[in-house]
């Protein structure tokens, strides 16, 4: 056997507890692992270092040994070795640990350090926290809180700067509220690369700006607002709309691509507010792009389907069920049913439309939806869980281009109805007239023309009101929860797909997801040893070698690399 | 940028003075600021097109140094001490005594275009307050009847151009 590789631990001291971390790992970080706070502002795990806000300044101090023999030299007082503490305050994000480093954080020094340095910060900082924006997540209110003197001894004339510049489409600048930590310039030049933001003039006079003429649009601007440790950054879409402290967070997964970044979904009263990265150093690191955070739009949109509807008249699910059911019987002829299955589903929800098929003995399809990647946070397949697809068996080959191949079998007269799941069949490539020759049996949360053009529609849930599973480009399987309960008339996809299947076989699948991911881990060998309830936080990889061969449509982004890509290349 | 072809060879040759191009940013904006007496809006874009940065790098210089002006100035740039000394011993009768004879105000073209007056800190020249440096040549002693006199000492040059 093979010993895993170790990587090369080196012991500290902090606040009296020893720990060994890999070389390399600064103090903050050190002491984030022994439960040590060091307040900071400037640092951040992703950025560089620059160690400017100087609030983390830690003592520190180096065992003792004699300059010329090398011995230890031991403390009388204590029998263990003496300890060289150096006379001034250090910086913790950029002191890197050495074997028997000695860091205090609690000292009087590091306490007076402190204080002087948020009293230097507050000194041109409104303090008017209750009408800021940032309140509630705010560090600067945190630490003036947890490390402030409580008090100010400043009775000049605050700083006046701009209050609200626009730096681009959808970031909002206060520079007052700015303390000059600079993680926004760091970011866009380093994750980025738009390096549009800077500092000029100097001293307190110091503003935070975008180079005239230009804007902070990227993608990406919004990460800007995240990090920003105090108001000074803010959505333009989401100021002033909420309290922090109201929302009810609740993880999930952006379904814009195949990258599948993990997200927090703030919501209050069944009403989602915003959309935000939840850290996994593994998928996303802390970062989401802008267009995954208005996603959520689409829940309260006009044009949601909320209505059961068979052949045009409203009706109950059973009744609709019924006659899908009807529809099924009366074409029992192989071949006769479609069915038009999503990458955009749960694992769950494929793994029941993988049952129906099965039980109509249909044709299964995805519909393709490849795009231009960034190479950062959105790939190309902007399906979010076509792997998904993959591992539960609804599909053997990639989804590629128009449904033609299905468009040919309609014309011929072959296929008389397609169960659709959420895809609208005239997007996917099907004319009007085609969708005329058969009928569409329609499950989808919005408006299309398929809804239009279907027999039965049956109004499911958008991503934010269930809970699942998805399989992200590196065969990641993350779970995302329900944020917010979905509308009137709109019934969870896995009852709908449960109920369809009894009417189509006669078997009863669950529609709960624990209890249906009994049956998936039963039938599913891949996810043979999983729970959803067991599934952590940050995902679960699963086995990709079986499907190692297929042309997948992502180039590069972050921590994924393609397994070959110059046949992706070549086929994209 | 409309630069003279002998600046335009200074700078190619100061880039290569440097391990990276990025730190001949400062030779760089004092050789444009000498050749055009400031530094043109463009300036930023041209510096980081010629050091392959982004414009904002080099619009953060310019702006923490006073040195660097953002606007034009007057043929001759007339600064006056007033850090404590010179303070003490009159240097702001004597930079009042300039602006009235240029009929200025601090940090404005005067109406002929001749002169800038500015404040500045100080000149290292304390034992002969109040001192007032006319572009790089420094006068010592200046009271209100010597800035008259260097005042109409700038005037009788610029009437010989």
């Amino acid at each position: 056997m093979i010993a895993p590789a170790k990587p090369d631990l080196v012991t500290v001291n902090i606040d009296g507890k020893e720990i060994a971390v890999p070389k390399g790992t600064n103090v903050i970080e050190a002491a984030r692992l022994v439960n040590v706070d060091v307040p900071h502002y400037c640092y951040h795990p992703k950025l560089s270092i620059v160690g400017n806000c100087r609030m983390c300044l830690i003592e520190m101090g180096m065992p003792a040994v004699d300059p010329s023999t090398k011995a230890a030299i031991m403390d009388p007082a204590t029998g263990k070795q003496k300890i060289n503490w150096i006379p001034r305050p250090q910086i913790g994000c950029g002191t890197n640990v050495s074997p028997g480093l000695h860091v205090k954080t609690l000292s009087p020094m590091v306490k007076d350090a402190r204080e002087g340095v948020m009293e230097f910060l507050l000194i041109n900082h409104p303090l008017d926290c209750p009408i800021c924006d940032q309140a509630g997540e705010c560090k600067l209110q945190e630490q003036a809180t947890g490390y402030g003197r409580g008090y100010s001894r400043f009775i000049e004339q605050k700083n006046v700067k701009p209050k609200r510049t626009q730096l681009g489409p959808r970031v909002t600048l206060d520079d007052e509220r700015c303390i000059l930590c600079s993680r926004c310039i760091r970011f866009s030049k380093e994750i980025v690369k738009d390096d549009v933001l800077g500092f000029v003039d100097r001293g307190s006079y110091s503003t935070l700006t975008c180079y005239p003429g230009k804007k902070l649009e990227n993608n990406y601007s919004l990460n800007t607002v995240d990090i920003c440790p105090v108001g000074a950054l803010t959505s333009s879409d989401f100021r002033f709309k909420m309290r922090v402290w109201f929302l009810k967070q609740t993880n999930a997964i952006d379904t814009e691509s195949s990258v599948g970044a993990n997200t927090v979904v703030w919501s209050r009263e069944g009403v989602i507010y915003r959309i935000t990265p939840r850290r996994n150093d593994d998928v996303n690191d802390t970062w989401l792009a802008d267009s995954a955070r208005v996603l959520f739009k689409a829940v309260k949109a006009s044009d949601r389907l909320t209505a059961i509807k068979i052949n045009g008249t409203d009706g109950a699910l059973d009744v609709a069920v019924n006659a899908a059911a009807e529809l099924f019987k009366s074409n029992s002829a192989p071949g006769a049913i479609a069915v038009v299955g999503s990458g955009r589903s749960s694992v769950e929800e494929q793994f029941l439309t993988r049952k129906l098929a099965d039980a109509l003995k249909a044709s299964t399809q995805l519909v393709s939806r490849v795009g231009q990647g960034d190479q950062l946070l959105i790939s190309a397949d902007r399906n979010p869980n076509v792997r998904g697809a993959l591992v539960t068996g609804l599909i053997t080959a990639l989804p590629f281009g128009e449904l033609t191949g299905l468009g040919a079998q309609i014309d011929a007269g072959k296929v008389k109805v397609i169960v659709a799941i959420n895809e609208d069949l005239a997007a996917a490539g099907l004319t009007s007239a085609q969708l005329t020759k058969v009928s569409v049996v329609y499950l989808g949360s919005h408006f299309n023309a398929s809804s239009a053009a279907a027999k039965v529609v049956l109004p499911t849930l958008s991503p934010f009101e269930k809970s699942g599973t998805f399989v992200n480009q590196q065969f990641r399987i993350q779970k995302f929860f329900k944020a917010v309960p979905g509308p009137v008339g709109a019934t969870d996809d896995l009852m709908v797909l449960a109920k369809l299947v009894t009417a189509a076989a006669g078997l009863t699948l669950p529609a709960e997801i624990n209890a249906l991911w009994k049956v998936i881990a039963a039938e599913v060998p891949a996810l043979g040893t999983m729970a959803f309830a067991n599934l952590p936080e940050t995902g679960l990889l699963l086995d990709a070698t079986p499907f190692a061969a297929l042309p997948f449509a992502e180039g590069e982004t972050l921590h994924y690399k393609p397994a070959q890509p110059a046949v992706a290349a070549a086929t994209a | 940028m409309n630069l003279k072809p002998e600046t335009l060879s200074k700078i190619d040759e100061v880039i290569t003075h440097y391990p990276t191009k990025r730190s001949a940013m400062l030779p760089l904006l004092h050789l444009i600021q000498e050749d055009i007496g400031y530094l043109p809006e463009d300036t930023s874009e041209w510096i980081a097109a010629k050091l392959d940065l982004q414009p904002i790098n080099v619009l953060e210089v310019i702006t923490f140094y006073p040195m660097f002006r953002q606007k034009p100035i007057g043929r001759r740039h007339v600064k006056v001490c007033r850090t404590l000394s010179c303070a003490l011993l009159g240097g702001y009768k004597t930079c009042a005594a300039f602006e009235k004879e240029f009929h200025t105000h601090l940090g404005e073209v005067s109406p002929d275009g001749e002169v800038t007056v500015d404040f500045v800190e100080c000149l290292a020249s304390c034992g002969t307050a109040p001192v007032v440096m006319i572009d790089d040549e420094l006068h010592e002693k200046v009271d209100v009847a010597k800035a008259k006199q260097l005042s109409d000492q700038i005037r009788a040059e610029a009437k010989q151009r």
